[in-house]
C-alpha cells in the first residue's frame, strides 16, 4: 500500500477514535481514568471475538496507538498462552504479553518523578 | 431535609461555575492531535521496522510502544505533556501516551509526600484501575477460551 495513504488510514482512524474519547468526556463528564478503561475493554472485547486482527491490519497504528490495543494485547496474550500452556495460561498470558508497556510506564515514571520536580498549576 | 435544599443550591452553583467547553473546537482538537500521536507511532514503528528488518509485528509494535511511553513520560516530567492535554482532551488520553501520562503525573505532583507514600503509591491512582480491569478481563477472555479448548 502507498505509504501517504497508510498515513492517512493512521491519521483519520486514531484521530476518530481519540475523538469519541472526547465526546464522553463532553456529554457523558466520565473521568480520564474511566475512558481509559472503557477504550481497553473495547480491545479486549474485540480480540475475544477475533475482529482485532483485522482492523489492526487496516488501522495499523490508529488502533494499536489508542489504549484499545493495550487491551487487544492482554487478551491476546491470554488466548495464546492458553493455547499454548493451558490451565496456567489464564493466569499468565495477559500480563506477559503487556510486560513491556507496563514495565515502561512504571519504570519511566518513576525515574522522571526522581529527577523532575511539580510544576506548579498556574 | 434541609441538607438536601443545601446541596442542591450548591450543585447548582457549581454547575454555574464549572467552566463550559465548546464541544466542535475540542473534538477538532482531541481529533487532529489524536490522530497526529497516532500518524507519530506509526513512524517510530516504521523507523524500527527499517533498522531491524526481522522484528516481528508482535515485537515492533512492543518497541513502538515503549518508545512513546518513553517521550510521554519525558514530556510530562518537563510539564509539556499537560498543556497538550488542556489543548486536546482526549486526544491526549486516549493514545498509549495518556497512559503513561496518567501514571507520571501523579507521581511527580506527590513527590512531595516521600517516595513510597508519594511516587509509589500515588502511581496508581489511574493507572490501576486500568491495569485491574486488564489483568481481571483477559483472565475471564484466558478462561473462556481454555474451556472452549477443552471440548
Amino acid at each position: 500500500m502507498d505509504v501517504f495513504l497508510t498515513y492517512l488510514i493512521v491519521f483519520l482512524i486514531g484521530g476518530f477514535v481519540c475523538m469519541i474519547g472526547e465526546m464522553l468526556i463532553i456529554f457523558t463528564n466520565i473521568t480520564s481514568a474511566r475512558i481509559l478503561v472503557v477504550f481497553e475493554l473495547t480491545g479486549v472485547f474485540l480480540q475475544a471475538v477475533g475482529a482485532y486482527d483485522y482492523i489492526s491490519d487496516f488501522a495499523k497504528a490508529g488502533i494499536n496507538v489508542p489504549i484499545i490495543g493495550f487491551g487487544a494485547s492482554l487478551a491476546k496474550g491470554a488466548i495464546g498462552a492458553v493455547k499454548t500452556h493451558g490451565f496456567l495460561g489464564i493466569f499468565t498470558g495477559g500480563l506477559t504479553a503487556t510486560a513491556g508497556g507496563i514495565a515502561a510506564a512504571i519504570g519511566f515514571a518513576f525515574l522522571f518523578s526522581l529527577i523532575f520536580r511539580s510544576h506548579t498549576k498556574k | 431535609m434541609e441538607d438536601k435544599k443545601r446541596n442542591e443550591a450548591y450543585n447548582k452553583y457549581v454547575a454555574a461555575k464549572i467552566p463550559k467547553t465548546k464541544p466542535w473546537p475540542a473534538l477538532f482538537n482531541s481529533f487532529w492531535v489524536g490522530g497526529l500521536i497516532c500518524m507519530f507511532g506509526q513512524g517510530i514503528n516504521d523507523i524500527f521496522l527499517l533498522i531491524f528488518p526481522n522484528l516481528s509485528q508482535q515485537t515492533g509494535w512492543a518497541l513502538t510502544l515503549i518508545t512513546l511511553i518513553f517521550i510521554a513520560s519525558f514530556l510530562t516530567g518537563i510539564g509539556v505533556y499537560d498543556q497538550i492535554g488542556k489543548f486536546a482532551g482526549g486526544g491526549s488520553i486516549v493514545p498509549i501516551t495518556g497512559f503513561s501520562n496518567s501514571i507520571t503525573s501523579p507521581s511527580i505532583e506527590f513527590k512531595s509526600e516521600g517516595i513510597i507514600y508519594g511516587i509509589c503509591v500515588k502511581m496508581f491512582t489511574i493507572a490501576g484501575p486500568v491495569i485491574v480491569f486488564g489483568v481481571a478481563s483477559s483472565m475471564i477472555v484466558g478462561l473462556i477460551y481454555w474451556i472452549v479448548g477443552l471440548f
